[in-house]
């Protein structure tokens, strides 16, 4: 299989061309490829994705754009990821407040503990994040020769596999657990307000028929029941 | 150097539900008020309006109305033998924090408890047998019966807003209500939200299997309404963003809009935010609180305030912490099975519900209220319920609600559905609108090992030792559990879903996924200073013009929601305090 066009050297290159571009720009050998030319399609001509990220330093947002494109595969429902914004949550959620490690107990001693316990890493999420990408990028060094996002769309779809089933393990990071808080703050982005910088175009609400934030239902609750409710969803976004 | 205030009558620590209610009855009475609130002031409008208040990720995932856990939080173990960890996010139960607590953001649910809960063990007892109690299950009766605290029921539900039918008025039985609910003096002072088609389906099925559906009591208003003091509330737009939010339609029952604007329009009355108490303060003897102590967050600056009572209207957790910082009562020792204070904590054994996935219907989850539903207490408060097949005390309600239809927390998909990639995607888009669940909520039992203490080892941003929380699931629950999700998973095979989720059952607790906020216990009421904290007028049997409220004061946990009793007990309370302690201080008999 050739080598991804990666989203580094054409940062290197041509500045901010998008992860769905370099997509098309490689033949589809396997279905999460096929998957990857779909996003091509799928993405809106208007309105361009931002490449731009405050937190997350160049590999590390190849790495995200690329994990996010895997979790939220482009297909006729929408876009991939990185498209629908989710990258661009991420980096936002972790340069904020929430990746700082606020509302957080964040005293130690710090201890293991058991996964019932909940969350025991002195890291906050933005330094776990950190820690995370770089365990995987060390692991698929070690494993593949190559970066994350510089595999296939196949090989990383297995990588995530393994990590979410503890069959990959991760050096000094706890692999599922940071798999777990990868596939959740992407999930936040997903369907989040589009606000937030993901859920752009409100492609997430339009998929699973989710209405949005009017939600003035008082008449509805009778008149629908059993009957598709059809509209434009509303979000913040539209009404600020 | 704190400095020290003038002496008022009584100081009330935490601005909530409980709070507001003494504030309101006490003020009123002409008695010098001061509440002192560790969160800051809110109000409906701005801070609960559209479009803000619909921000899913703000409110229900970063919990913005809720405590903060880097000030304070508590440490958790499963048993005595484990090293106890800081809960270092909120998870399992969302404490609320600012002007109303957590009665701003609850979902609304009310019920008024069984008779078998009032009157526990000598229930079981006398139905059972005494063998039929395990040893280490320290269950005890409440201290008032069902019909003594009728009345203060009445007045909460009255106070709240609460939307229902009744199932039994002064004896008589009423069609369309709870058949085994306890005698109640009226009606709910707002007739049943409508249904959502889910509950209706629900309704059908279960009527046709013999059971007893009705409309489950919530503090959603179905219409417009003026409560007794002249609160106006508006009616639930089933907006779908109730628990975890303030309602922008001033429909959810809350203390925000009923008892704390009630309180702050009496001259007797002062209300100070950002005050967070850390201690009462005892005089010498230790059988007398002087006052407490509080630092205003905003500035720092440390506070004595003195007053002649002390209520302890905290949230549940607090409230034990609260005493136990202070040496009110002598601290519970699980091991030795000596003291009083941090026993009994229980919980919410959830996990028993199963999700339905039907292919040509539509359930529009996001329309939703928070505590709408059709419920079933036939494996509850029903005393016709044997509890001999099940081997295990308690039971569970069964009910299907609609609540909480909001995408990044609600996307059911079919089990065995990958949770990412393609497939996950198909299978959230198709099954989003066409999926219903049907919960089972199960009472809880005390145990000798679950409860609380001080942490060894950690300290909150005051230096003062975590609360520390050792508890899990045990063999009660799973029984519990097991038996009631079998009857659920019956119910939801007759209903013909092209598939459905396994029926649940009980692991150990987790403290990571949010579960309910139903902590009760640590602070309990009873008959006896020997196997309670406070007397039946929530008074701490130790120092007397201490009041401990809330379900804090909880000997067992029911198959309910806990705000009904809460509510309840916080207006008997208040006028314990009024008639019978104003006149005689000391300990009430």
């Amino acid at each position: 299989m050739s080598d991804h066009p990666n989203r580094r050297d054409f940062l290197k290159t041509v500045g901010t061309v998008g992860a769905t571009g370099i997509a098309a720009a490689v033949g589809a050998e396997s279905p999460a490829d096929a998957q990857a030319q779909t996003a091509a399609k799928a993405a809106p001509a208007a309105a361009p994705v931002s490449h731009a990220y405050t937190f997350l330093t160049a590999p590390e947002a190849a790495f995200i754009e690329a994990a996010v494109d895997r979790l939220i595969p482009a297909d006729d429902l929408t876009p991939g990821g990185t498209d629908c914004g989710v990258a661009t949550f991420i980096d936002r959620q972790l340069a904020g407040a929430w990746g700082s490690g606020d509302r957080m107990y964040m005293q130690g001693p710090w201890d293991k503990g058991v996964p019932t316990q909940g969350y025991q890493s002195p890291l906050t999420p933005a330094e776990y994040f950190r820690a995370g990408i770089a365990a995987t990028n060390a692991y698929c060094r070690k494993t593949l020769q190559k970066e994350f996002d510089r595999l296939t769309a196949d090989q990383q779809v297995k990588v995530l596999q393994d990590m979410e089933q503890g069959r990959a393990a991760l050096e000094g990071v706890p692999t599922q657990e940071f798999f777990n808080l990868l596939l959740q703050t992407a999930m936040q982005g997903f369907f989040a307000d589009p606000v937030y910088g993901g859920n752009r175009d409100k492609v997430a609400w339009k998929m699973i028929g989710f209405p949005g934030v009017i939600a003035i239902y008082s008449e509805h609750i009778k008149t629908y029941r059993n009957k598709k409710y059809d509209v434009e969803p509303k979000s913040i976004l539209d009404l600020s | 150097m704190a400095t020290r205030l003038k002496e008022v009558d009584i100081v009330i620590v935490g601005l909530g539900w409980t709070g507001g209610i003494l504030a309101k009855e006490l003020s009123e009475a002409g008695m010098r008020v001061v509440a002192l609130e560790r969160g800051g002031m809110r109000a409906t409008n701005p801070d609960f309006a559209i479009p803000l208040i619909r921000d899913e990720l703000k409110y229900a995932v970063r919990n913005a109305l809720m405590q903060n856990p880097a000030r304070d939080t508590l440490t958790f173990r499963h048993s005595p033998s484990e090293r106890s960890l800081p809960m270092r996010q909120l998870g399992s139960f969302l404490p609320g924090e600012g002007l109303g607590g957590a009665g701003v953001h609850w979902n609304g649910v009310t019920w008024r408890w069984t008779g078998i809960d009032h009157a526990l063990r000598s229930h079981y007892e006398h139905r059972y047998g005494k063998a039929f109690i395990p040893s280490d299950m320290p269950v005890q009766d409440w201290p008032m019966t069902y019909a003594e605290l009728e009345p203060y029921y009445d007045r909460f539900e009255r106070t709240a807003g609460v939307s229902g039918k009744a199932g039994n008025v002064r004896g008589v039985k009423q069609d369309g209500g709870n058949f085994f609910e306890q005698p109640r003096d009226r009606e709910y002072p707002l007739p049943a939200l409508e249904n959502s088609y889910s509950q209706m389906l629900f309704r059908d099925a279960t009527l046709q299997a013999g059971y007893h559906p009705f409309p489950r009591p919530c503090a959603n208003a179905s219409r417009a309404y003026t409560n007794p003091d002249g609160s106006r509330l508006g009616a639930c737009v089933y907006c779908g963003h109730c628990e975890r939010f303030g309602c922008e339609a001033n429909a959810k029952g809350s203390p925000h809009i009923t008892v704390i604007p009630k309180a702050m329009a009496q001259p007797t009355f002062e209300l100070r935010t950002h005050s967070w108490v850390t201690k009462v303060l005892l005089d010498s003897t230790k059988k007398k609180a002087i006052g407490v102590a509080y630092t205003d967050v905003a500035t720092g600056q440390e506070y004595e305030q003195p007053a002649s009572i002390v209520a302890l209207c905290a949230y549940a957790i607090n409230n034990v912490h609260l005493m136990l910082l202070s040496g009110i009562g002598t601290p519970y020792d699980p091991v030795a099975q000596k003291g009083i204070v941090g026993r009994n904590y229980c919980y919410q054994p959830g996990g028993g519900g199963v999700t339905l996935f039907f292919e040509d219907k539509i359930f529009n989850p996001f329309m939703a209220s928070g505590a709408f539903g059709v419920a079933l207490d036939d494996f509850h408060a029903s005393d016709q319920f044997d509890r001999t097949a099940m081997g295990a005390v308690g039971g569970a309600t069964i009910a299907v609600g609609q609540s909480n239809g909001r995408p990044i927390g609600y996307r059911p998909v079919p089990s065995g559905t990958p949770r990412w990639g393609a497939e996950w995607k198909k299978a959230t888009a198709k099954w989003y609108l066409r999926a219903m669940n049907i919960g089972v909520t199960a009472s809880n039992m005390p145990n000798r090992y679950n409860a609380y203490d001080l942490d060894p080892t950690y300290k909150n941003v005051f230096g003062q030792p975590l609360l520390r929380l050792t508890y899990n699931f045990l063999e009660n629950d799973r029984k519990v559990v097991g038996y009631v999700a079998q009857k659920a998973a019956e119910i939801a095979r007759s209903m013909k879903p092209a598939s459905m989720s396994n029926p649940g059952t009980l692991g150990d607790y987790n403290i990571v996924p949010y579960q309910s906020t139903h902590n009760t216990g640590g602070a309990i009421m009873g008959a006896s200073p020997k196997d309670s904290a406070v007397n039946r007028y929530l008074q701490s049997w130790d120092v007397p013009n201490v009041f401990v409220v809330g379900a804090s004061a909880f000997p067992h946990n029911s198959a309910y929601n806990p705000t009904g009793p809460v509510g309840a007990l916080a207006y008997w309370t208040a006028d314990a305090i009024k008639t019978k302690f104003r006149k005689r201080p000391g300990l009430l008999t």
